[in-house]
C-alpha cells in the first residue's frame, strides 16, 4: 500500500464522494429540479381529477402526497449510477481499495440530500393545495423526513441492478415500487391517523424500524448489485 | 456418496429426466384423489354452501406461491455464495411457476370473493399481499429478461429475490395492519377457528399434489434451461443426436 492510499481513510473517502456528487449535481441543476417539479405537478393534477371539494382533498392528501413522493424519487433514481457508468468513473469507484458498501452509502446519502430533502422542504406548499391542516403538515414533515431516506436506500438497489440496461427507467419502477409499499402504508397511515385524532406514534416507530433495517442492508445489497452489473 | 456431483448439469440432466415421470404420475394420482374428495365427497359447508369448494385449489396455490418464492430466494442465495450454475437455473425455473401459482390464487380468490363478499376484489389484507407478491415475481422475471448474459441475469435476479424475501414479511404485516385500520372486520372468510377433518384431508392431499406438481414442472423447466445454457457443449450434442 503506498502513501497516497494510506491517507484516504474511510471517512474521508465517503465525504469526498458525497461532496463530489453534490457538486456534480449542482452543475447539472435541471437533473435535481426535474423530480421536484414532477412532484408538484403530480399533486396538482389530483384536484383537477377528483374535484376541488376541500374535505375530500384533505382526506386524500396523505396518500396523494406520499404516492407523488414515491414517483418523484423513482424517476430520480436514474441519476444515481447511470452518469457515473457512462463516464466510466463507476468502474474506478468499484476498484477503490475502500469497501464498496461505504462508497455506495455516501452516494445514497448524496441522492437523498438532492431529492428526499428538497421534497420534505417543498411538501408544505403542495400540502396547502390539498387543504391540509397545520398539524397534518407537521406529521407529514416527520413521516417524509424518516421515510424519504428509505426510498433512496431501497431505490439504490433497483438502480444498481439496472445499470446500463435498455429500458432501465420502466424496469426500475417494476422492481422498486412493490418494495415501497410498507413505506407508503406507514407514511400515509401516520398522517391519516393523526388527522382522525389517533396517535401517529406507532406508524412513525414502524417507519423508523424500517429505516434502521434498510440502512443496515440496502447499501450491502446495492454494492453487491453494482458488482454484478459491472461484471 | 458425494451429493454435490448432482449439481453438475451433465449429471443432473439425465437424472431429472428419470425423475420427472415419477413425479408426474404421483402428481396425477394425488390430485385426482384430492379433487374427488374435495369436490364430491367433502360435506357442503353450512355457511358458504358449495362455493367453498374452490378452497381446495385456492389455498394450496396461495401456500405454493409463498413457498416457491422462498425456494427461489434460497436458490438465489446459494447461487450468489457458491456460484453454482444449477441453483441459478433452479431460481430461474421457479419464477414463472411461482407467478402462475400467485395468479391462480388471485383469480380463484376473486371468484370465491364474489359470492362471499359480493365483489370480485376486496382490499383484503391477504389478497393485497398476494398481489404485491405477484408484482415481485413480475419484477424478478422482467429483470432477468432484460439482461442478455444468463449468468449475470441470474445473479442480479438473485439479489432482487433476496431483497424481496426480507421484504415480504414486512409487506404482509404492513398490509394487514393497514387493512385493519381502514376497514373494520365486517367480512371474515372462515369464521370457525378450526376446520373439520372431512374438509382438511382433501385440502392436505391437494397441497401434497401441488408440491409434486411444482417438483415436476420445475425439473422440466430446469432441463430446458440446461439445454439452452449448455447448448455449445459436446454432451448436449450427444443427447440431442446432432454433431456439433
Amino acid at each position: 500500500m503506498d502513501k497516497a492510499e494510506q491517507k484516504t481513510g474511510l471517512f474521508s473517502v465517503a465525504t469526498a464522494l458525497f461532496v463530489r456528487d453534490i457538486r456534480l449535481a449542482a452543475r447539472r441543476s435541471t437533473d435535481v429540479f426535474n423530480p421536484l417539479v414532477f412532484f408538484v405537478i403530480v399533486v396538482s393534477l389530483f384536484p383537477l381529477g377528483v374535484g376541488p371539494e376541500p374535505n375530500q382533498l384533505q382526506l386524500m392528501a396523505p396518500g396523494v402526497i406520499w404516492v407523488a413522493a414515491l414517483l418523484a424519487t423513482m424517476i430520480s433514481l436514474d441519476r444515481l449510477f447511470s452518469h457515473d457508468f457512462e463516464t466510466g468513473s463507476l468502474e474506478q469507484i468499484v476498484l477503490a481499495p475502500q469497501p464498496l458498501t461505504l462508497i455506495i452509502f455516501a452516494k445514497i446519502a448524496a441522492h437523498w440530500t438532492l431529492t428526499g430533502l428538497p421534497l420534505v422542504i417543498l411538501m408544505p406548499l403542495v400540502a396547502m393545495q390539498m387543504n391540509m391542516t397545520t398539524d397534518m403538515i407537521y406529521i407529514s414533515f416527520l413521516t417524509l423526513i424518516i421515510g424519504t431516506p428509505i426510498l433512496s436506500l431501497i431505490g439504490a438497489i433497483g438502480a444498481a441492478l439496472t445499470i446500463g440496461l435498455r429500458g432501465g427507467g420502466v424496469l426500475v419502477s417494476l422492481l422498486v415500487l412493490p418494495l415501497y409499499t410498507p413505506v407508503l402504508i406507514f407514511g400515509a397511515g401516520a398522517i391519516s391517523a393523526s388527522a382522525q385524532g389517533f396517535s401517529p406514534d406507532a406508524h412513525l416507530s414502524l417507519l423508523g424500524a424500517f429505516l434502521a433495517l434498510s440502512l443496515t442492508f440496502a447499501p450491502l445489497a446495492a454494492a453487491a448489485a453494482v458488482r454484478v452489473s459491472l461484471d | 456418496m458425494n451429493i454435490t456431483k448432482y449439481a453438475a448439469p451433465v449429471v443432473f440432466y439425465p437424472l431429472a429426466g428419470k425423475l420427472i415421470p415419477w413425479f408426474a404420475w404421483a402428481t396425477g394420482i394425488t390430485l385426482t384423489i384430492g379433487l374427488i374428495m374435495g369436490l364430491f365427497i367433502a360435506p357442503t359447508d353450512y355457511q358458504q354452501g358449495e362455493s367453498y369448494r374452490i378452497m381446495f385449489i385456492h389455498v394450496p396455490s396461495a401456500w405454493m406461491s409463498m413457498l416457491v418464492y422462498v425456494v427461489m430466494a434460497t436458490a438465489g442465495a446459494v447461487a450468489l455464495a457458491w456460484k453454482t450454475r444449477l441453483s441459478e437455473m433452479l431460481a430461474t425455473a421457479c419464477a414463472p411457476i411461482g407467478a402462475s401459482f400467485t395468479l391462480i390464487a388471485l383469480i380463484t380468490g376473486a371468484i370465491w370473493g364474489k359470492p362471499m363478499w359480493g365483489a370480485y376484489w376486496v382490499w383484503d389484507a391477504r389478497l393485497t399481499s398476494e398481489l404485491v407478491l405477484l408484482f415481485l415475481y413480475l419484477g424478478f422475471m422482467a429483470l432477468q429478461a432484460s439482461i442478455d448474459d444468463p449468468r449475470r441475469a441470474a445473479r442480479a435476479a438473485a439479489i432482487l429475490a433476496l431483497v424481496g424475501v426480507i421484504n415480504i414479511p414486512i409487506i404482509h404485516f404492513s398490509v394487514e395492519w393497514w387493512n385493519t385500520l381502514h376497514q373494520p372486520a365486517s367480512v371474515s372468510k372462515i369464521s370457525a377457528p378450526s376446520i373439520h377433518p372431512s374438509m382438511l384431508w382433501p385440502l392436505l392431499i391437494n397441497a401434497v399434489g401441488f408440491h409434486l406438481f411444482f417438483a415436476t414442472t420445475v425439473l422440466m423447466r430446469m432441463r430446458t434451461e440446461v439445454l439452452i445454457r449448455e447448448r455449445h457443449k459436446s454432451w448436449i450434442a450427444d443427447i440431442v443426436g446432432v454433431k456439433p
